[in-house]
C-alpha cells in the first residue's frame, strides 16, 4: 500500500544565519573544544607500571582453596566439572587419606587447561564446598600449551600467591568446609 | 663589486642592466655567510619537521584525552630519531608494477622543491633591499657612486634569508611552492593504483584551484608594499601596521588556502585515508615515503615562515625587536620572534586537524570557486581602488570586514549551500529523491 499523501512529512535542514553563513563562530567554537580537550586529565592507563585496579569479582585464573589445615578444600565431587561449559576441568578422585576424616573423596589430580577456559565462573558457583574460586589475576601468560595447563599444586600455589599478595581475599568460610562435607541434618 | 670603469653611464635615476655581469643588479654575499646559513636553515628545517611529527602525535593525543608518545627518552623527547631511524632501516621495496623512473623521482621532486621554496623565506632579522631605482640626488656624489654605495651597505647587512635581497621573492616561493603538486601527481600516477590516482588526481585539481585564491589573496598586500620582497615587505609592516590589520580577509582567505596548499585537514583529500588508503603514497616505503611526509612537512613551515612574514610583520614585535638594533640579543630576538609566530601557525595547523571535518570533494571545490576566488578578486579591487585614490589605509580594513560580512549576508539571503539547496523542493511522488524533477 502506497503511503499516503498526508502522511508524508517533508523535512527540510534549516537555514544557516548570518554567523553560520560566516562559518568563524562556528569554527571558534569548535576549537574551543579540541584547546578545552587538551588541558584536560588524561584517561591513559600506563599499564606495565601501572596496574588496573580491578573488581573483587573480576574472573581471571583459577585456584583451589585451602582449609584450615593446609589441605586442599576439595572434595572432588566432579560439581564443577560437570558445570565446566569448556570441559577443561579434568579430576581424578581418590580415596581420602584415613587421617582426613571430614570426607571420603579428595582429588587425586585436578587439572585445568587455562586455554580452552571461557573464564565464565560458573565452576566456582558449582562448588559445594566452595574450593575452586577465581581470582583477579588476569596476566597470564605461558612460553607454551603445556605451560598453560595448570595441575593441582599449581592452582594450590595460585591460592598461596593470591592470598598472600592480599589480592584476593578468601571469600568464604575459612577453614571450614563448606556445607556438603558436613553431615546430613538429623543423622 | 663591480669595477668602476666598466660602466659607462650617463642617465641618472635608473641604472640599468650592465652587459658583462649581474653583479650590478644583485648585491654579492660572502659565500661562507651564504653557506653557514643554507646548512643552518636546512638543519633546522629537517630537525623541526623531526619534532612536528611528534608534536602532532602528542597534540593528537592530547586533544583525545591521551598521553601520546613517551616511551623514548624523557617525555618522548627523542621519538623522532627512533622514527627517523625505522625510516632508514626498513625494506625500501620497489613494487614490480610501478614505473620505476617516475616513481624513483617522485620523492626527490616533492622533497627538492620544499627545500627549495623556503630559499627566499626570511627566518630571522632582515634588512629592506635597497630600491632599484635612486630616490634622491645626493650633491658631490654621482648617481652610480651613490648606488653602489647603497648595494655595498646592503650587501655588508647579514640578512636571515638564504637569498636575500630577491626582488621577485614571492614570486619565487609560489612558483617552486606548487611544483611540489608534480611530486604528488607523479607518485600517484607511476605507482599504478587506483588509490594513489585518486588521490594524485584530486590533490592536482585542488591545488590548482587553491593557487587562485592564494595568489590572489597576497596581491594586496604586495601592492601596498610596492614589492615582491619579503623583506621590503616586512620593512613596509615596520613602518606601518601589521598586514593582518590592515586585510584581515587576504589573510584568512591565504590561511584557508594554505591549508590546502599543505593538503592538511580539512583539505586532506589527497590523503584520505579511509577513503584512500594512502593516497598518492599508498606505494611507497621506507626512506621514500619519509621524503614525501618529510616534504610536507616542510611545506607547512615555509608557509608558516611566509604567513608570518607577509601578515605579521615578520621579525616585527612592537617593544620588543626593533630594526635599528643589530646586537647580538637584537639578532637573537629577532629570530626569536619570527619562530614563535611560525610556530603560532603550526599549532594552529595541528589543532584544526582535529577540529574540523574533511570536505566532500564538491565541497572543497564549491568553497574555492564559488566564494574564496570572487572574495579573493573583490579584495583586490578593492585594494586598488583604495591605492589608487589613496584613501586612508583604515578604509581597507573596512572594505575587507565589508566584504566578508557582506558574502555572509549573500549566503544568507540566497540561501545556499550544499546540505539545502536553494532550490526550493517540491514535493515529489515518493520514491523519486529531491533535485529529479
Amino acid at each position: 500500500m502506497p503511503i499516503a499523501e498526508k502522511d508524508v512529512v517533508w523535512l527540510q535542514e534549516p537555514k544557516l544565519g548570518l554567523l553560520g553563513q560566516l562559518y568563524l563562530p562556528a569554527i571558534a567554537d569548535g576549537l574551543r573544544t579540541t584547546v578545552g580537550h587538551m588541558f584536560k586529565p588524561t584517561l591513559t592507563e600506563q599499564y606495565p607500571e601501572q596496574e588496573p585496579k580491578l573488581p573483587g569479582n573480576y574472573r581471571g585464573v583459577h585456584r583451589l582453596n585451602r582449609d584450615h589445615e593446609g589441605r586442599t578444600k576439595c572434595v572432588a565431587c566432579y560439581m564443577c566439572a560437570t558445570a565446566c561449559p569448556a570441559h577443561c576441568i579434568d579430576i581424578v578422585a581418590a580415596p581420602a587419606p584415613a587421617t582426613w576424616k571430614d570426607r571420603e573423596k579428595y582429588p587425586e589430580t585436578f587439572v585445568i587447561d587455562e586455554l580452552r577456559c571461557i573464564y565464565c565462573g560458573m565452576c566456582e558457583e558449582a562448588c559445594p564446598v566452595d574450593a575452586i574460586e577465581l581470582t583477579t589475576l588476569y596476566d597470564l601468560t605461558g612460553l607454551s600449551r603445556e605451560q598453560m595447563i595448570f595441575d593441582k599444586e599449581k592452582l594450590l600455589s595460585v591460592f598461596d600467591v593470591t592470598t598472600k599478595a592480599g589480592t584476593d581475599p578468601v571469600r568464604t568460610r575459612a577453614g571450614a568446609l563448606g556445607p556438603a562435607s558436613e553431615p546430613p541434618p538429623g543423622a | 663589486m663591480i669595477s668602476q670603469e666598466k660602466i659607462q653611464k650617463t642617465d641618472f635615476l635608473t641604472p640599468t642592466l650592465a652587459t658583462d655581469t649581474l653583479g650590478f643588479l644583485m648585491p654579492t654575499f660572502n659565500p661562507l655567510f651564504t653557506a653557514l646559513i643554507i646548512g643552518g636553515v636546512v638543519a633546522v628545517v629537517l630537525g623541526t619537521v623531526a619534532y612536528l611529527i611528534l608534536a602532532e602525535r602528542k597534540v593528537a593525543a592530547w586533544v583525545q584525552d591521551r598521553l601520546g608518545p613517551n616511551r623514548v627518552g624523557p617525555w618522548g623527547l627523542l621519538q623522532p630519531i627512533v622514527d627517523g631511524g625505522k625510516m632508514f632501516l626498513k625494506e625500501d621495496v620497489i613494487p614490480a608494477h610501478v614505473d620505476k623512473v617516475f616513481f624513483l623521482l617522485a620523492p626527490m621532486v616533492a622533497f627538492g622543491t620544499a627545500m627549495l621554496a623556503i630559499a627566499v623565506v626570511p627566518v630571522g632579522g632582515t634588512v629592506p633591499a635597497p630600491p632599484p631605482t635612486l630616490t634622491a640626488k645626493v650633491e658631490g656624489s654621482t648617481p652610480l657612486a651613490q648606488y653602489e654605495a647603497a648595494q655595498q651597505a646592503y650587501s655588508e647587512q647579514f640578512s636571515f634569508a638564504i637569498a636575500p635581497g630577491l626582488d621577485i621573492g614571492i614570486l619565487y616561493t609560489f612558483a617552486v611552492g606548487s611544483l611540489a603538486v608534480y611530486g604528488v601527481i607523479l607518485a600517484g600516477w607511476s605507482a599504478n593504483n587506483k588509490y594513489a590516482l585518486l588521490g594524485s588526481l584530486r590533490s592536482s585539481a585542488q591545488i590548482i584551484s587553491y593557487e587562485i585564491p592564494l595568489g590572489m589573496s597576497i596581491l594586496g598586500v604586495v601592492l601596498l608594499a610596492g614589492s615582491l620582497n619579503p623583506e621590503t615587505i616586512i620593512n613596509q609592516q615596520i613602518n606601518g601596521t601589521w598586514n593582518v590589520f590592515l586585510m584581515p580577509l587576504a589573510f584568512l582567505l591565504f590561511l584557508v588556502s594554505v591549508f590546502a596548499e599543505c593538503n592538511r585537514l580539512p583539505f586532506d583529500l589527497p590523503e584520505s585515508e579511509q577513503e584512500l588508503v594512502g593516497g598518492y603514497h599508498t606505494e611507497y616505503s621506507s626512506l621514500k615515503l619519509g621524503m614525501l611526509l618529510l616534504a610536507e612537512y616542510a611545506h607547512m613551515i615555509t608557509t608558516s615562515f611566509l604567513m608570518s612574514c607577509l601578515f605579521f610583520g615578520g621579525w616585527h614585535l612592537p617593544g620588543v625587536t626593533s630594526a635599528a638594533d643589530t646586537s647580538i640579543v637584537g639578532v637573537v630576538l629577532k629570530l626569536v620572534v619570527l619562530a614563535a609566530k611560525m610556530f603560532a601557525f603550526i599549532g594552529l595547523f595541528l589543532l584544526v586537524r582535529w577540529t574540523i571535518p574533511r570536505f566532500r570533494f564538491d565541497q572543497l571545490m564549491s568553497l574555492a570557486w564559488k566564494v574564496m576566488i570572487p572574495l579573493a578578486l573583490l579584495n583586490l579591487v578593492g585594494a586598488l581602488l583604495i591605492l589608487q585614490f589613496a584613501l586612508p589605509l583604515w578604509s581597507m580594513t573596512v572594505a575587507n570586514v565589508g566584504l566578508f560580512v557582506g558574502a555572509g549576508f549573500w549566503g544568507v539571503v540566497t540561501g545556499g549551500n550544499v546540505t539545502a539547496p536553494k532550490r526550493k523542493v517540491t514535493k515529489l511522488p515518493p520514491g523519486l529523491p529531491a533535485g529529479v524533477v
